[in-house]
């Protein structure tokens, strides 16, 4: 289950509202090993692609080393699909690489919705999970 | 004195849960090589064709390796290389 604060799944969502039609990117980082999530981090998509991302590699580097510094994980990775479901590809699946994140998923298809949904990747098999949104 | 290898969480299996290894090379290839022979299986994780494997990140000291000379970059002793998946999808 991914519990998360609303302001933080309020500016995932409107990140990837922002940068539509384009997937947006980003981390929520919280303290290591506490399974909460509590810094948004937007990132550079670039890519600037409507159907792929990339963290920029500098800009990840910075930021997995602050969050080193502060003892801190990346809980949440999350990326937007701008014309498709919020499920994870068969290339988010390859290349998720941090087993203890929950990868989120924003679709931006729809004008006036956003799907929002939360997923653990471990060892290429995905589980979709509940998200409980806590005001 | 060596040069110092974060390894990310993914990559542990090869270290047995090291987050950190140490090795020696005058290059970054040579250097996967030396390590390759303690943590069998590394190397292929990171280099593909004899260059590096494009969804991983290496960095020497605080530069992307890609912007420097891949494999052929020169390490030296009390350098440290860190290596980050790359976090992608589509």
């Amino acid at each position: 289950m991914l519990t998360i604060p609303r302001e933080l799944h309020d500016k995932i969502v409107t990140h990837a509202r922002q940068d539509h039609p384009d997937e947006a990117c980003g981390v929520l980082a919280g303290p290591a090993g506490s399974d909460r999530p509590e810094r948004f981090i937007a990132m550079t998509n670039a890519e600037r692609s409507p159907t792929f991302y990339r963290f920029d590699s500098t800009e990840q580097f910075r930021v997995w080393n602050d969050m080193e510094d502060q003892d801190e994980e990346p809980v949440v990775i999350y990326h937007s699909h701008t014309a498709t479901e919020a499920y994870p590809s068969r290339t988010d699946i390859s290349y998720a690489s941090e087993p203890q994140a929950h990868y989120v998923l924003v679709s931006t298809r729809e004008p006036d919705t956003a799907e929002f949904r939360s997923y653990r990747i471990i060892d290429g098999a995905v589980t979709e999970e509940p998200v409980a949104v806590v005001e | 004195m060596a040069i110092e290898v974060r390894i990310p969480t993914i990559l542990r299996t090869y270290t047995d849960g090291a987050k950190q290894v140490e090795g020696t090379g005058s290059t970054l290839g040579e250097l996967f090589t030396d390590l390759e022979q303690r943590h069998g299986g590394l190397q292929d994780r990171l280099v593909d064709g004899g260059a590096l494997r494009r969804f991983v990140n290496v960095y020497l000291n605080d530069e992307d390796v890609r912007f420097l000379d891949g494999l052929a970059t020169p390490v030296k002793d009390g350098d440290k290389v860190t290596v980050l998946p790359a976090v992608a999808g589509g």
